[in-house]
């Protein structure tokens, strides 16, 4: 099970074209990531529908192909 | 036959605070639940830990209960507040300690 932080950016980057994304490999075994997005797409969203966001990007995914991420999500500084 | 979405159901309704989690509160199975024990325990608050390791049927089913594709998950009077990152983010700010203040299960 692992992932490779390119194609995360990628799937990520579909979803959120404006977002600023930080992806770190925890461990450098492409499947302990942590992850920020920040996007005005989380306008007026609770942490739980962000999150959710970012797991719909990910297709699936999440829990499988991809074990474990860390994840922040917020909204772009004005 | 009770299906695993009603035993969820059962579970969230019957109980202020639920941990679905691998391993039990006693013996964590992963590093995310036992984060979210220890922010429980730290605040004090009792609650229910159901292991999905020991029930598979649970454990797909928790996932598409909540539309949430990881363990740990927290639910507080049966709403489904999130996993470990957002629970450890509530804490650091007061906000889990506020919600468990408003719906009574801490002391104000």
């Amino acid at each position: 099970m692992s992932l490779a932080s390119d194609v995360l950016e990628g799937l990520l980057r579909e979803s959120f074209s404006s977002a600023v994304i930080e992806i770190q490999d925890l461990v450098g075994d492409g499947d302990h990531y942590q992850v920020a997005v920040f996007s005005n797409d989380f306008v007026g969203k609770t942490r739980v529908q962000q999150h959710q966001m970012v797991y719909q990007a990910l297709k699936g995914k999440m829990g499988n192909e991809l074990h474990a991420m860390a994840l922040k999500t917020g909204i772009l500084p004005v | 036959m009770i299906t695993a979405q009603e035993r969820i159901q059962a579970d969230i309704t019957a109980n202020a605070v639920v941990v679905y989690m691998k391993g039990t509160a006693e013996t964590p199975q992963c590093g995310f639940s036992a984060i979210v024990v220890q922010i429980l325990s730290s605040l004090g608050v009792p609650f229910k830990d159901v292991n999905v390791l020991a029930d598979h049927e649970v454990r797909q089913g928790i996932k598409d209960f909540s539309n949430w594709p990881t363990i740990p998950q927290l639910y507080i009077q049966g709403e489904f507040i999130g996993g470990c990152d957002i629970v450890r983010e509530m804490h650091q700010a007061g906000e889990l300690q506020e919600l468990l203040k408003e719906k009574g299960i801490l002391a104000a």
